[in-house]
């Protein structure tokens, strides 16, 4: 076995067997559904609590408008004067008193109608109180108008505007921004990768400096060897994690998908789905015929390519920040001393996620996301988020994806380069607190 | 006499410091070398150029007769200063990791593993992993890994630090044992009482430049100052005394009347002492005689004196 193998098998090895990972591994999921549910769950508490509301009604208007419902309940309250009414309300313990005075128009009431309550009220329930005087008048305006009752209440359906390509493909009302979510959640699955796994990169190498073995390897391996091999190693232990959470996630999916009463055949075709779509899509609506279209749109996504992409900027991505953290981990004695050097790494990885919610979800082709999308830094992120769209017509332009993965590829050969010039310096030396003079001083070493 | 290895005018500058200027030396094949300096005379520096951790910035290293290069490292054997094992990695899987990037194959390494293991005494540490393990038996494995794939060359950087006395005298024995069997040793230390007896042939380094070397046999025969140690018992010692320093120096002279014992160093004009023991002989018993051998620390704070005041 080569030297570069033996070293990426041990790396991989002392990863994996590690308890810390292996609990990592098996527990996160469970933590996220757990902490999913757990959310809910105590959302549901706080909402599940009904408000009663007393209504003093001295006015021979809105005696029919005031209709209950499960969060809030309306009780009216019967001669009363309105210093009874407060002592009644406040005997009761009811959440607040509507009060609503004599007057001789609807309007004029509400204008002197009275909300009291124990503490300010919350703003739902102030809504929802508005929205009842506000649809009574315009309804009595409108009947002061001419229109009937029934008319009225006809005019209030829902409406939405269908849409279509030139091609004659119907389009889905947020369809766009569900690609571009795609994209994000990829790009975000880049970004977490580099950060965790480059850190385990920086932490092994500052632990083979602090153990000292660090010279006893490279009396018998390239520096670059055992950086590479090191990095290696690393993200095939990132990866088999992945594995295990996309693989339990599908599971999961189908079980889903099979409650949902959704074609599971499609999906089987798309094998590798974003664990993520399957809950943005129930949350967007429970209508299953129209679910089913959203389906069927997002299998129109390029998914092959879009994978194959995913994989070339992963792994260039990948290769030029945990080179990047091998050499800080090279260059310091203890992991306290990385800050200084780690956040102007993170700072690019961060613009890019939010440059790309902002921008690219907006136009996915306008001038920013086209300048993030070239720059190397930034580009295996915001690339994947405008690559949904399709490639060439009405898509990412060719010539943007070749020339992005050109600077990438320049740049990854670039950036290991002099990552690893600083690492083979800087694991031979110990007790010195390095600072970026320094650092550009090995480079000539 | 054929060299093991040779080094030729190798010069290694950090910015603007010199870590090594023009430094040649010659390590002749089956023998103890010592590499002796104090603290940041280029001797690490040097050792990590002969194992390819770095590279001069001119000059040649040639070993066996060959330029260096890659596949040398497997015929070289190297235990660093700065040495360590990875601490929640189990013994043997670790050794045979080592090994195995030496170029040893899996099973040849396991079978001289376990045979080195055996020979020290380290038996049932297989599975245990190295922060379970005491200071002087994580050395021991630090040095069975250093000399398992049977190294033509092998190189201690400060060999004896970490180890306590009785460890070091066992790691002592095997590296004579080492040197019969047909290897050669590089010694790095600054501590140079602690080699001196075992090292052969010696090179001082003092300023990223070799100041002597040679064989160490010679070198303190060049160095010898004809100062004798003499201890003999006599009555009349102060009489004595002074009746030889008249024709000789003589150096911290102590007598004990009461014991009848004196004792002085002597310095003569040249090596023959058959005068001085025959005059020395007549006048009482002579129970010490003893030339005053100068060490490789005497050796090296007189050069480094001697090249300062030169320059």
């Amino acid at each position: 076995m080569n030297k570069l193998g033996l070293i990426i098998k041990r790396e991989y090895l002392a990863k994996v067997r590690n308890k810390s990972f292996v609990i990592m591994t098996f527990l996160s999921p469970i933590l996220m559904v757990g902490m999913v549910v757990l959310i809910a769950y105590l959302t549901k508490i706080n909402d599940s609590e009904t408000r009663v509301i007393g209504i003093l009604n001295e006015s021979p208007f809105y005696s029919d408008d005031f209709a209950s419902t499960e969060a809030l309940s309306f009780v009216v309250l019967r001669d009363l004067n309105l210093s009874e009414a407060r002592d009644s309300v406040i005997n009761q313990n009811f959440y607040g008193l509507l009060y609503l005075p004599e007057g001789t128009t609807a309007e004029e009431v509400a204008r002197q109608a009275y909300f009291y309550s124990k503490e300010a009220p919350n703003s739902g329930i102030t809504d929802r109180l508005d929205a009842i005087f506000r649809d009574r008048l315009r309804q009595q305006k409108l009947i002061e108008l001419g229109v009937t009752a029934e008319e009225f209440a006809s005019i209030d359906s829902g409406f939405q505007l269908k849409t279509e390509t030139f091609e004659g493909q119907q389009n889905l009302k947020g369809i766009n921004e569900l690609k571009a979510f795609i994209g994000g959640g990829f790009g975000y699955l880049i970004m977490m990768f580099i950060i965790i796994y480059g850190g385990f990169v920086m932490r092994s190498v500052i632990e083979e400096k602090t153990s000292r073995i660090i010279e006893v390897i490279i009396s018998s391996v390239k520096p670059f060897q055992l950086m590479m091999g090191k990095i290696i190693g690393t993200s095939l232990a990132g990866l088999t994690q992945f594995a295990i959470w996309i693989f339990s996630a599908t599971l999961l999916l189908f079980t889903v998908m099979s409650f949902l009463g959704l074609e599971t055949s499609a999906f089987q075709s798309a094998s590798v789905l974003p664990g993520g779509t399957v809950s943005e899509l129930s949350s967007m609506g429970s209508d299953v015929s129209e679910m089913q279209l959203y389906a069927n749109e997002l299998f129109q996504i390029p998914w092959a390519m879009l994978i194959f992409f995913f994989m070339i900027y992963f792994v260039l991505g990948y290769l030029i920040y945990s080179s990047i953290y091998a050499a800080i981990g090279a260059a310091v004695d203890n992991e306290t001393d990385t800050q200084q050097f780690i956040f102007p790494i993170i700072l690019p990885l961060m613009l890019a996620i939010y440059v790309g919610f902002f921008s690219v979800f907006g136009n996915p082709h306008g001038p920013i996301a086209v300048g993030f999308s070239l720059f190397p830094l930034t580009s295996p992120i915001v690339m994947l988020m405008r690559l949904p769209g399709g490639l060439g017509e009405g898509g990412v332009p060719i010539w943007q994806l070749v020339l992005s993965i050109f600077f990438l590829l320049i740049t990854f050969i670039g950036i290991v380069w002099l990552a690893a010039k600083i690492y083979r310096v800087g694991i031979l030396m110990y007790g010195k607190k390095p600072s970026y003079k320094e650092l550009f001083k090995w480079l000539k070493y | 006499m054929s060299s093991i290895l040779v080094a030729d005018r190798i010069t290694k500058q950090f910015g603007a410091q010199f870590a090594l200027k023009d430094v040649s030396l010659e390590i002749p094949a089956n023998s103890i070398y010592g590499l002796l300096g104090p603290n940041g005379a280029g001797k690490t520096t040097l050792i990590r150029i002969i194992n390819q951790i770095t590279y001069p910035d001119s000059g040649q290293i040639r070993f066996a007769g060959e330029p260096l290069q890659p596949h040398h490292i497997a015929m070289i054997g190297y235990l660093p200063e700065e040495r360590g094992l990875y601490k929640s990695m189990k013994v043997g899987e670790q050794a045979l990791y080592l090994a195995q990037l030496k170029g040893l194959s899996k099973a040849e390494a396991k079978k001289r593993l376990l045979y080195w293991f055996d020979r020290l005494q380290i038996g049932d540490w297989w599975n245990k992993k190295i922060q379970e393990l005491s200071k002087g038996m994580a050395q021991k494995i630090q040095f069975i890994v250093t000399v398992l794939h049977q190294p033509k060359l092998l190189i201690f950087d400060e060999p004896f630090s970490g180890f306590d006395p009785i460890n070091a005298n066992i790691i002592k024995e095997e590296i004579l044992h080492l040197k019969e069997q047909g290897t050669s040793i590089i010694f790095s230390t600054h501590r140079m009482e602690s080699v001196e007896e075992i090292c052969e042939y010696i090179t001082l380094l003092h300023n990223a430049e070799k100041i002597l070397d040679g064989k160490l046999s010679d070198i303190k025969k060049q160095y010898k100052n004809n100062i004798y140690n003499v201890g003999m018992a006599i009555q009349q010692g102060e009489e004595f005394l002074k009746e030889l320093s008249e024709r000789f120096q003589i150096i911290s002279p102590s007598f004990d009347p009461v014991a009848s014992e004196l004792e002085f160093q002597i310095q003569l004009p040249s090596g023959d002492t058959r005068s001085l023991l025959n005059q020395l002989s007549s006048k009482g018993t002579i129970y010490n005689f003893v030339e005053t051998i100068p060490t490789a620390n005497d050796i090296f704070i007189k050069t480094v004196q001697s090249k300062s005041v030169n320059e």
